[in-house]
């Protein structure tokens, strides 16, 4: 389980989290919503360890994200970034089996390669893709490679930065449809955040509206079309009209 | 215009010039304190060397050559008005070894590996790799700047004693092709004129620019601002700076090693 508390983060006089509380239950998918630069990546970033909040505390499984061992901690997490942040200096195989090339859970290099072939495949690469540079990938590509090493070892909390963003509705439908299966298939908690709803609708269990630097709703996605929030609603239909200024 | 607000913009600037040199001491420091702890990252240290050192070869050894050549022609012509063309043995060895191959390959290290590393990293950057890094328990101090500031610690040395040889080698062809001298006693001069201390100055200096061009790719990498414009100011930051600080510690070291 995940748990913000009044989590607070400025940068500057640009106050991004004034006071964001979230509870994500294990084994659930949360999908945070809300425009551009209202702190999504901040909120994920913040319980990751990336940054620093001002105030206000980060709990996974009840204990401080902020103590205890670093390594550890980051052990139990994987994470898709928006642009798949794959190494261009490594082959695609060594990207996805990274973790298993070094550090705590190192394995011998055959092994790895295994694990990253075996995972390159559940997201729909074939094995000829293991040798090849990322810079040798379409950016859907790239984006299922991420994936693949995100899951690579295991982890209990995956996060989704904008998983689908800058990719065509088809491969959008099809990186959506992979993180569902995924997620369910290895019980793992999920945090997405996106402005993509075709994607809430995919990946999510529950969703949260971000806005104004609070969660403005949360509620199970089911309940989304009929919160009654006028921050979702507009948010959903996309209008100018509302509590959420088209002009930023 | 109002002395006291250029009184206070100039107290601003060396501020933050001080904070910068701050920022940059304590980075340094960590970097080189990762250098020794572990995990290590023996490829991420070859690749460095592979980069840093047998890469940086053909750029010092031409303008080592070069340069020694250059050297000849400027003493024997120099030595010219005063009846001294024989010293350019001797001063074409002490020039290159004590001044010229360190400053020289410092600079080509700052244009070459300074400039690529802070490209690099700062490109990393914005592109959420470090980030990415950090998510996969791998600390970008060790996996990115240790091996790259020890490869180049432990590798300019080596090509300032390279850059060395050759500038006295390109002095030697010109000498004894272009201006008349005698081949053994050429080398034989070199030889006898250079003392113990001479090597060892240019393979302190090579080590300390080695360290300051590393440090400073690394730092500027690291801070890079957002875009291509924040890659592109890391770059031209990290080479300035970097040379700017080898001349400083070139003339620092010249003072240790043969101040009288």
């Amino acid at each position: 389980m995940i748990r913000m508390k009044n989590v607070a983060k400025a940068f500057g006089d640009n106050q991004v989290l004034q006071s964001m509380s979230l509870e994500i239950p294990k084994g659930t998918s949360m999908v945070i919503i809300g425009g551009s630069g209202t702190g999504k990546s901040v909120a994920l970033k913040c319980i990751l360890g990336l940054i620093k909040p001002d105030s206000g505390m980060i709990y996974v499984n009840g204990k401080d994200a902020a103590k205890g061992d670093r390594d550890k901690f980051l052990a139990r997490f994987g994470m898709l970034f928006q642009g798949a942040a794959l190494f261009d200096s490594l082959p695609v195989w060594q990207n996805v089996s990274f973790r298993l090339l070094r550090g705590p859970l190192k394995r011998p290099a055959e092994f790895a390669r295994e694990i990253a072939i075996e995972k390159l495949r559940r997201v729909g690469l074939k094995s000829d893709v293991a040798d090849r540079f990322p810079s040798e990938l379409s950016g859907g590509m790239q984006k299922r490679v991420g994936l693949a090493r995100a899951i690579a070892a295991e982890p209990e909390i995956i996060f989704f930065d904008e998983p689908t963003t800058g990719l065509d509705p088809i491969m959008s439908g099809v990186i959506n449809d992979l993180i569902r299966e995924i997620v369910t298939e290895m019980g793992a908690t999920a945090m997405t955040i996106t402005h993509d709803m075709s994607s809430v609708r995919a990946i999510a269990d529950n969703v949260a509206m971000l806005h104004g630097g609070v969660i403005q709703w949360t509620g199970p996605v089911s309940q989304m079309d009929a919160s009654g929030d006028p921050y979702v609603e507009q948010f959903i239909s996309g209008s100018a009209e509302g509590p959420i200024e088209a002009v930023r | 215009m109002n002395p006291l607000a250029v009184l206070g913009g100039l107290g601003r600037a060396v501020l933050s010039m001080l904070a910068n040199f701050g920022k940059v001491g304590i980075f340094a420091l960590d970097a080189i304190s990762h250098i020794f702890r572990p995990p290590y990252y023996p490829r991420e240290f070859a690749v460095a060397l592979m980069n840093v050192g047998w890469l940086s070869l053909p750029v010092v050894g031409l303008t080592a050559i070069f340069t020694g050549g250059a050297l000849a022609l400027q003493i024997y012509a120099g030595g010219a008005r005063f009846n001294a063309e024989a010293v350019v043995p001797q001063i074409v060895a002490i020039g290159m070894v004590r001044e010229l191959g360190p400053v020289l390959v410092g600079l080509m290290i700052a244009a070459r590996v300074t400039s690529s590393i802070a490209a690099e990293i700062a490109t990393m950057k914005v592109t959420e790799q470090i980030d990415a890094l950090v998510t996969l328990s791998t600390h970008p101090m060790k996996y990115l700047t240790a091996p790259r500031v020890l490869a180049a610690l432990t590798t300019v040395p080596l090509l300032v004693g390279i850059g060395d040889i050759i500038g006295i080698a390109g002095g030697y062809v010109v000498a004894t092709q272009n201006l008349g001298f005698n081949a053994a006693t050429y080398l034989q001069n070199t030889v006898n004129f250079l003392e113990t201390k001479d090597i060892v100055s240019s393979l302190v200096k090579g080590a300390a620019f080695g360290l300051i061009a590393a440090i400073m790719g690394c730092y500027y990498g690291m801070n890079s601002g957002r875009g291509a414009q924040g890659v592109g100011r890391a770059t031209k930051s990290s080479v300035e700076s970097a040379a700017i600080m080898i001349l400083a510690a070139n003339f620092i070291l010249t003072g240790v090693f043969f101040s009288v």
